[in-house]
């Protein structure tokens, strides 16, 4: 490809040379002068650089800061400027945030009319979660919630529909899926043209959703060098579903991850909620998550307590191993040289999965602990236990120890309490600015009465409790 | 009258649709160069070696300076010679600025920046209060001492004591917009774009540094994307090292902090330990009250001792102390330089004798209500003689004269009981407490707490001379009015309020009232934009200026019509007189032909006040605003976990300007509030490193973190003051209603216990911590 083309604010836009890590919102204000689109903290965590963004799958919310240009190709990008109508109409997020008094300081409000827009195109009403990645340090954001209700029940603007129309007409029928490249960047067509490429290109960098990537650019300012921008697999972007198993491509975001556990695996899917923020979600990958190897990240001890299986790709060669033997050691994952992830599956049942998330925020944070616990019982014995952590050790770990402290014993608290002991020897967690090492040990011990008593049915869970 | 009406915010049209200006969306001229500081990675230490041929070799860099650079070294402090614009020999803070480059973009200053070789012989760190009052390492001879009568006599005698102590915890402002300066350069002088709340304070320091008068340097501030106090004297350095840049290589140039940098460089909330030692009567009365505060101030001065003086001056909130004793060490440490922040120290004083209050319940095993019933300063008989009303039938000298703070400020105004009496009928305060417990008896994991608390909060400078205000208002020939004042617009809505006073004056709509970038030159030697005291001074000079014009007009009318000034109304965008009605542009026109001048400054300089601070003794105030908040929370004694499930709130704004743009401060400032309490930790390492600097590691409220149910309601009574329109401040009061969510904390917490062990929470009440005090209840 030797252009990024897209729609901006329903203009198309092409975009030849340059750095193919040069961000949107670097183009937006520098080059654009759309300068209603804010940098607030250049790392994807305040949402004042929220854009809508509209491909074949609908309107998402996504962070401008940590969006390289070339991950836009085929797509359509509206600013706070466009949501606004072609004569100046107000869009009603827009008319109710004025009525309801929703912005003081006003710098982080075009990023909240940008994730209000697309909550309203997709008719989303579950406010709170959507704008989870907009932060506002002057309203206390109760007249953002009063605005975002009242604009619910408002039709959405003629002109919110037009860009999957003008998308198709002007740039999808061009560009999308060619191979060329521009210098430095690949952008495969599917999965055999990444193995391909990426087996001669081992050192190249592959950028899916870039929300970790996007940092090492904006904060620590790296140059990646080679890089492949994955967002025309779509093969890799798949979740198919066989019987008793789901196989979910690596390129599958979190946001789609989290629809397709919702009915399977509510408490992941809930868990998943949680996982940052709407606008990372909705760029964020599953296959991102597992190969950066992050001790703290949210998928793989969910993955792991599930049982998931791990797909490696080489070449043309196929490698599954399960999930937990991909962590090594802190950063060193089983990975070969131009092997990439290619995807995961899972079983499609496992009632008694529970994934608990602690944080000092329940929205938009990292985890200090993520205790993922998956006990089967027969007849009151426990005939299965799988139970892995993230934040307590330099990988995601399962609790082994635990594990065989309970197997083949009652399911009872008693035999919980017992095991709790053993948690030392599967665990020996760090102190950092999230959490000490003691909080870490004593919160891992009491997730697992809190799972005993959450299976019991007894109120655990400070998020259902409302007046 | 538009005063009184809510409207919205006057830039609400241009926030929502991304129209509205902040600095770095001005176009400034294509050869605009951007500057970058590299930072201190040493807490404490001396400079062997600074090696910055890398950063000179780097792409785009036009200049680097360092000390040597300097014959004499700019200064940035707003209180004293004490922050070098870039160090000297000695780094006294793991952030601070060793160098600045100068490059051709934004992004190839920050690259440059990160290629400085700075070698640093470390010296010991002073990182907490133990260490720096161990070394004695503190601004001021020793600790400032303020006492009204013997507390340490009447603790002694008195039937109990309770003593204890809180760790409270410091805040970083996290405004949106983060800090950001541009110079121009002049033909002689320079012109300075700040997002700052003390454009005065940026003209002073940049003409310090450039050795030019303060005529020769213009600061401009349109909007900020937020300020809490950041922006008081943080926005110092930024503006000295363009107008350096601009004046040293003739271009425009522009700097902007990364967020990271942001944090690590710029001061915020002052943390502290209180340590409090109560003598008791055994209802719950305080006898004698004895505080220590230990500050947290940093590496340099700022406005340590003034926030430090705030804390102490806000020990007694709303209850009267008749023996008291506050010890304030202001400690030198080798941090950030703890500056300005909402509230300015009354937070912290506030959350100490909350803490006591909470502390003698808990001890005599009764509400915390009742004792705060008990100890309430007494509302003061307002019909007594001196007072200009009719004197009541029940008045009696003895029960009726006001009482007075440990600063020995009278407290005429004392409503504090009344918006307890009101808040506690309105949030069903007695029953859900009682249905709380039952809650607890059944909840074995979780526990649900509740707490309420009030404030009274001093307005005013407490440095007597701040206390001024100036305006500058133009009609024109066409009957459009053209207005500014020394305030500036941080998003509290000042601009709109005093458009509504000067449209009140004129009689006109406050859409005709065209308010423009605070301008150093349109408005001089203007005080921050601090203290709450923005509408309160700002609109004040306005109605000033504008009761000069309307005079004219008046004058002018009245000698057309051969009629009595006086009768001349200004209402519905008309002037009446005698049964005739203008149009006020009509009246306009005629008086610019015949030639009455249709332009005028204001001014406005607090009246009442006087303040001896070393003595501690005086009225550093003009009033106090009140308020009060009742927060019920529920925790997980597992994890800590914990939430916000309902608050209610009560807050005195006088006679609202505005009602719906104070209700949003109110709202606001409660979160905020709650957010110091709660999530937001500042957490340094053994080495001084924050490492908690940016909103990754560093926690404000999310949108789900807002109360779910969440009442608020204005008092809505009038000031007894003269203030304008009888309103009062709005912005920092509220903030300190964030304490209920802290003490709602606590109570749950206590309901895991036997009542025998206070939980002795500290903030931030992190899932951490508010664990850790829950195995402590269980335990003992």
């Amino acid at each position: 490809m030797t252009e990024t083309a897209f729609l901006l604010n329903g203009t198309p836009v092409r975009i030849a040379g340059g750095s193919p890590t040069r961000t949107l919102l670097e183009y937006l204000r520098e080059d654009k002068s759309l300068c209603g689109t804010k940098e607030g903290c250049n790392e994807g965590d305040c949402g004042a650089c929220t854009v809508m963004v509209t491909d074949a799958n609908g309107p998402k919310a996504l962070n401008a800061c940590i969006l390289f240009l070339p991950q836009l190709h085929g797509k359509a990008v509206r600013t706070v400027e466009g949501i606004s109508g072609p004569n100046g109409e107000l869009h009603p997020v827009q008319s109710e945030m004025i009525a309801h008094h929703g912005s003081q300081c006003g710098f982080c409000t075009p990023g909240f009319i940008a994730s209000m827009a697309t909550a309203h195109t997709q008719g989303r009403t579950d406010h709170d979660t959507t704008l989870a990645g907009n932060l506002c340090r002057c309203t206390g954001y109760a007249p953002i919630i009063r605005a975002a209700i009242a604009a619910s029940t408002t039709p959405i603007p003629d002109w919110m529909h037009t860009d999957k129309v003008i998308l198709s007409a002007e740039i999808s029928s061009e560009g999308s899926g060619e191979a060329d490249s521009l210098p430095g960047a690949f952008h495969p067509r599917n999965s055999d043209d990444l193995a391909d490429w990426y087996v001669k290109n081992p050192t190249a960098t592959l950028i899916a959703g870039a929300t970790d990537v996007g940092l090492w650019v904006t904060k620590q300012l790296r140059d990646l060098g080679q890089v492949a921008f994955l967002n025309a697999v779509t093969d890799l972007q798949q979740i198919e579903h066989s019987p008793g198993q789901l196989h979910i491509g690596a390129a599958v975001t979190i946001a789609q991850l989290r629809e397709a556990l919702l009915p399977l695996h509510p408490s992941f899917a809930e868990m998943l909620r949680r996982y940052a923020s709407e606008q990372i979600r909705n760029a964020a990958t599953i296959g991102g998550n597992i190969a950066n190897g992050s001790p703290i990240g949210d998928g793989p001890p969910a993955l792991i307590a599930l049982g998931a299986t791990l797909h490696l790709r080489k070449g043309d060669e196929i490698r599954t191993i399960p999930l937990e033997s991909f962590f090594i050691e802190y950063r060193k994952q089983d990975r070969h040289p131009g092997e990439f992830v290619a995807g995961i599956t899972i079983p499609s049942t496992a009632p008694n999965l529970r994934c608990y998330k602690l944080t000092k925020r329940f929205d938009q944070d990292i985890s200090a602990v993520l205790g993922c616990f998956n006990i089967t019982t027969e007849s009151g014995q426990i005939t299965a236990a799988r139970i892995a952590f993230g934040g307590m050790a330099g990988i995601p770990k399962r609790a082994t120890h635990v594990e065989n402290a309970i197997l083949n014993k009652p399911f009872t608290f008693e035999t919980l309490q017992a095991a709790l002991p053993r948690f030392t020897q599967d665990f020996q967690p760090l102190t950092d600015m999230r959490a000490s090492a003691t909080y870490r040990l004593t919160t891992a011990q009491n997730l697992l009465i809190r799972y005993f008593h959450d299976l019991a049915g007894t109120k655990t869970n400070v998020l259902e409790v409302a007046l | 009258m538009t005063m009184g009406k809510p409207l919205p915010h006057d830039s609400a049209p241009l926030h929502v649709t991304g129209q509205a200006r902040y600095l770095d969306d001005i176009p400034l001229p294509a050869n605009t160069l951007h500057a970058a500081f590299g930072l201190s990675t040493c807490a404490h230490g001396t400079i062997t070696a600074i090696d910055l041929s890398a950063v000179r070799a780097a792409s785009g860099v036009i200049k680097v300076y360092s000390a040597a650079d300097f014959a004499e070294m700019p200064d940035c402090s707003p209180s004293t010679h004490d922050e070098p614009l870039l160090a000297t020999g000695t780094v006294h803070h793991a952030g601070q600025p060793v160098f600045l480059v100068i490059a051709d973009t934004h992004l190839n200053a920050r690259k440059a920046a990160r290629l400085g070789a700075v070698t640093y012989a470390e010296l010991p760190a002073l990182l907490t209060v133990d260490q720096a009052l161990a070394a004695n390492s503190r601004f001021e001879q020793g600790p400032i001492i303020w006492a009204k009568g013997d507390a340490a006599h009447a603790i002694a005698t008195a039937p109990q004591i309770i003593e204890g102590t809180v760790e409270v915890g410091g805040q970083e402002h996290f405004y949106l917009e983060g800090q950001i300066a541009a110079a121009i350069p002049q033909e002689d002088g320079v012109h300075i774009y700040s997002s700052t709340q003390h454009p005065t304070e940026i003209q002073h320091k940049v003409a310090h540094a450039l050795h030019l008068p303060m005529s020769a340097v213009r600061v401009e501030t349109r909007r900020m994307g937020g300020g809490f106090g950041g922006k008081e004297s943080q926005g110092n350095a930024l503006a000295i090292a363009c107008a350096i840049a601009a004046n040293d290589l003739n271009k425009p140039c522009k700097m902007r902090y990364d967020r990271d940098d942001d944090m690590m460089i710029t001061g915020k909330r002052h943390d502290l330990r209180i340590t409090y030692r109560a003598g008791i009567d055994a209802e719950g009365r305080i006898l004698g009250l004895d505080f220590i505060h230990l500050v947290r101030c940093g590496w340099a001065q700022d406005l340590s001792l003034a926030v430090a003086d705030r804390a102490m001056l806000h020990a007694d909130n709303c209850y009267h102390l008749p023996d008291v004793r506050i010890e304030s060490h202001r400690l030198k440490t080798n941090t950030q330089s703890a500056t300005a922040y909402r509230g300015f120290g009354g937070p912290q004083g506030i959350i100490g004798i909350e803490r006591v209050i909470d502390h003698i319940a808990h001890t005599l095993k009764k509400d915390p209500n009742e004792i705060r019933k008990l100890n309430y300063y007494r509302a003061a008989d307002l019909t007594g003689p001196g007072t200009g009303h009719r004197t009541g039938s029940t008045y009696s000298p003895a029960n009726s004269a006001p009482q007075t703070t440990p600063y020995f400020m009278e407290v005429e105004d004392f409503i504090g009981q009344d918006i307890h009496d009101a808040l506690e009928k309105s949030s069903n305060y007695a029953a859900r407490r009682a249905e709380i417990t039952a809650w607890n008896s059944t909840n074995p994991i979780l526990k649900r707490g509740i707490a309420f608390t009030p404030v009274k909060f001093g307005i005013s400078f407490t440095l007597t001379w701040l206390n001024q205000a100036g305006a500058l208002v133009h009609v024109y020939q066409d009957g459009s009015i053209h207005l500014n004042h020394g305030g500036t617009e941080m998003g509290q809505g000042l601009n709109q309020k005093v458009a509504q006073v000067a449209a009140s004056v004129f009689g006109v709509d406050t859409s005709q009232i065209k308010i423009t970038a605070t301008d150093t030159a349109k408005v001089p030697n203007t005080s921050a934009t601090a203290a709450s005291s923005g509408a309160d001074m700002n609109g004040m000079a306005a109605q000033n200026a504008c009761e000069i014009i309307r005079q004219r007009m008046a004058d002018f009318l009245s000698d057309k019509l051969g009629s009595q000034a006086n009768e001349i109304r200004f209402e519905n965008g008309e002037m009446r007189a005698g049964g005739q009605t203008f149009p006020f542009a009509q009246v306009v026109a005629w008086a610019y032909q015949a030639r009455i001048s249709l332009s005028s400054t204001g001014f406005y300089a607090t009246p009442k006040i006087n303040w001896d601070r070393v003595k501690g003794q005086g009225r550093p105030f003009l009033y106090f605003a009140y308020g009060a908040a009742v927060t019920e929370v529920v925790i997980d004694t597992l994890t800590g976990e914990n939430r916000i499930l309902r608050t209610d709130i009560l807050h005195d704004a006088g006679t609202s300007l505005n009602p719906a743009l104070d209700i949003g401060q109110v709202e606001g400032a409660y979160v905020q509030g709650a957010g110091w309490l709660t999530t937001e930790e500042l957490v340094w390492n053994a080495k001084g490193g924050l490492t908690t600097h940016a909103p990754s590691t560093y926690k404000i409220p999310a949108c789900s973190d807002r109360p779910p149910i969440f009442n608020v309601a204005l008092w809505d009574k009038p000031n007894r003051e003269d203030t304008v329109g009888k309103s009062k401040a709005v912005g920092e009061p509220p903030f300190n209603l964030g304490v209920s969510a802290f003490l709602a904390l606590s109570d749950a917490i206590a309901a895991c216990g036997d009542g025998t062990r206070y939980p002795g929470l500290d903030a931030p009440a992190t899932p951490e911590r508010i664990l850790a005090a829950v195995q402590a209840q269980r335990h003992v």
